[in-house]
């Protein structure tokens, strides 16, 4: 699945009326400091959905909403047809078990090796399997990131890349319905962003997910999206397909598409 | 307003006290958005230890995480209570010696010695030292979690991390330094009989059956229960600093100081209850 310098993949045509995500009028701020003033989207089934802006503009607090780790202001966040915030704890539980979170900075558990990793969310989420059947997901999710062999290896033994990959591997592990990519490049090199923005779409092909990606990272956007969403101030500033943006002669638009 | 405004100029002062009202209420509400923090703090620590103890009591324990919790606990902090029990025992037989020889009273010896253990110094140099290793432990590896998200990757993967985290470390502090106690205790005695025997010279048999000879339960009982605060108390300020530190690699360290500073404290002030409740038995 590395082999893929020549042709890079592309992500998957699609085209979805379904929305798995739905956001209107989102508002969150810390204290005095406004961060999301009135962000409204949707996330169609089957689709890479980019969003774009730039450092502090706030995606990463859009995204946590989404998963309830902050509590919006204002604004009703729908995911699958469920409000977000109407669920009970439970509730609340059931619906992050469909939703994969790739955190920025990758989040592994330092105090367990790669494998105990990849287990931890498995054991918790799919509670019926057998041993045999876990170290086997295990293996072949692994083998999808390429690091089968850093089975047994601690995180702090592992390169910026390579946890990329592991993080992305206990994400997709619980077979997601929807990814949600934090900054999946940043702090990578050219070839090993390459890598992760084709892995993307191979998880979209093999588990038929729905994804929201945040990047400020353009070539990770151009090879990963079937839509593009920028927020500026705290507010959505233009959306649609790529060709749009590349051909936009908006000088802030511009400033990110150079 | 207006009917007051010619008054008001008529007082030449009056520019120099309209400043000290403006100061005033500055400062006004700034104390007030302090004593507004301080009391939202108040409310989170009592909001945790609910949540802690709501958790300890939820249907699937972390049992496997807790006996890790317990080998770290436990195990790991047996060299550094070996040393210190040791030389408690040791020390405090030494510098015990010369007032009791003036009285004529070195039979005394191991008995005082023996009760000075077991009632006070034991259980709270013990728990002080564990509150430096273990507190600051705590603080830094969760608030470590906290800082790089681990603790929020844990929440959306379905695991409540105060169940996983806290309550483990929590049960594990609780139980782990009433045994560490227990361990410096006996070697502090052991130190004691080693002390006793530089400038005197007293067997095994004769030291244990003078040491023992007064200690009577309300010696031990007391003193062995408040360890079990000790331990509660070391763990729970230890998690709490970790768990709320704030944003930023800064805040790891300042969780991992609070802790110990604040577990430290604590442990004086139980100590000091606990005292107090033992005298009225
Ligand atoms: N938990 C929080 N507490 C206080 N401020 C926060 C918190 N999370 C984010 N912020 C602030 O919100 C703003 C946007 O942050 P973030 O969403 O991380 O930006 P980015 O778009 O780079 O991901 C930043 O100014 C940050 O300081
Ligand atoms: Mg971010």
């Amino acid at each position: 699945m590395n082999d893929n310098q020549t042709a890079p993949i592309t992500p998957a045509k699609t085209k979805s009326e379904k929305q798995v995500i739905e956001i209107n009028e989102l508002r969150k701020g810390f204290g005095p400091q406004e961060v999301l003033k009135n962000v409204s989207l949707q996330l169609f089934n089957g689709e890479n959905l980019v969003v774009l802006g730039k450092s502090g503009s706030g995606k990463s607090v859009l995204i946590k909403c989404i998963v309830s780790l902050l509590k919006p202001e204002h604004g009703t966040i729908n995911v699958l047809g469920e409000n977000v915030s109407e669920l009970t704890s439970d509730g609340l539980g059931e619906m992050r078990k469909k939703i994969g979170f790739l955190f920025q900075s990758g989040a592994l558990y330092d105090s367990m090796t790669v494998k105990q990793n990849l287990e931890f969310p498995l054991r918790r989420i799919k509670k019926d399997l057998t041993q045999q059947e876990i170290d086997e997901k295990v293996i072949e999710v692994l083998e999808n990131v390429g690091l089968a062999d850093a089975l047994n290896k601690m995180p702090s033994q592992l390169s910026g890349g390579m946890r990329k990959r592991i993080s992305l591997a206990r994400t997709i592990v619980v077979d997601p319905m929807i990814m949600l990519y934090d900054e999946p490049t940043t702090g990578l090199d050219p070839v090993t962003s390459d890598e992760i923005s084709s892995l993307i779409n191979d998880v979209q092909k093999k588990y038929k997910t729905s994804s929201i990606i945040i990047t400020h990272d353009i070539e990770c956007a151009r090879t990963t999206a079937n839509r593009v969403i920028m927020l500026h101030d705290g507010e959505v500033y233009q959306e649609g397909e790529l060709e749009k943006f590349e051909k936009s002669t908006d000088p802030l638009i511009k400033s990110f598409f150079k | 307003m207006k009917k007051f405004s010619p008054v008001i100029k008529g007082i030449p002062n009056l520019q120099g006290a309209k400043k000290h009202v403006i100061r005033l209420s500055e400062k006004t509400i700034e104390k007030t958005v302090e004593a507004n923090s301080f009391f939202s703090e108040v409310a989170s620590v009592f909001l945790f230890i609910s949540c802690t103890i709501k958790e300890s009591f939820s249907r699937d324990f972390e049992f496997r995480e807790f006996l890790r919790q317990c080998f770290q606990i436990g195990y790991k902090s047996l060299p550094l209570i070996s040393v210190t029990g040791i030389i408690m025992g040791l020390v405090l037989t030494i510098q015990s010696r010369p007032a009791l020889v003036n009285f004529g009273a070195v039979s005394l010896l191991p008995g005082m010695v023996t009760i000075s253990l077991i009632r006070e110094m034991g259980p709270v140099i013990t728990a002080l030292i564990c509150a430096g290793k273990i507190g600051s432990g705590m603080g830094a590896e969760l608030g470590s979690m906290k800082v790089t998200e681990q603790i929020d990757a844990m929440e959306v993967s379905s695991t409540n991390p105060i169940r996983f985290l806290v309550v483990t470390r929590v049960l594990a502090a609780t139980l782990m330094i009433p045994i560490l106690v227990l361990y410096a205790d006996g070697l502090g005695i052991l130190g004691s009989w080693a002390g006793a025997n530089i400038k005197g010279d007293v067997t095994f048999i004769l030291f244990f059956s003078q040491a023992f000879g007064h200690v009577q339960f309300l010696d031990f009982f007391p003193a062995f229960i408040k360890t079990f605060f000790f331990g509660a108390v070391i763990g729970l300020v230890g998690c709490y600093k970790g768990y709320t530190a704030g944003r930023g690699t800064e805040s790891v360290g300042i969780a991992a100081n609070s802790a110990v500073v604040l577990s430290s404290l604590l442990v004086i002030i139980v100590d000091l209850i606990a005292v107090q409740i033992t005298d009225m038995l």
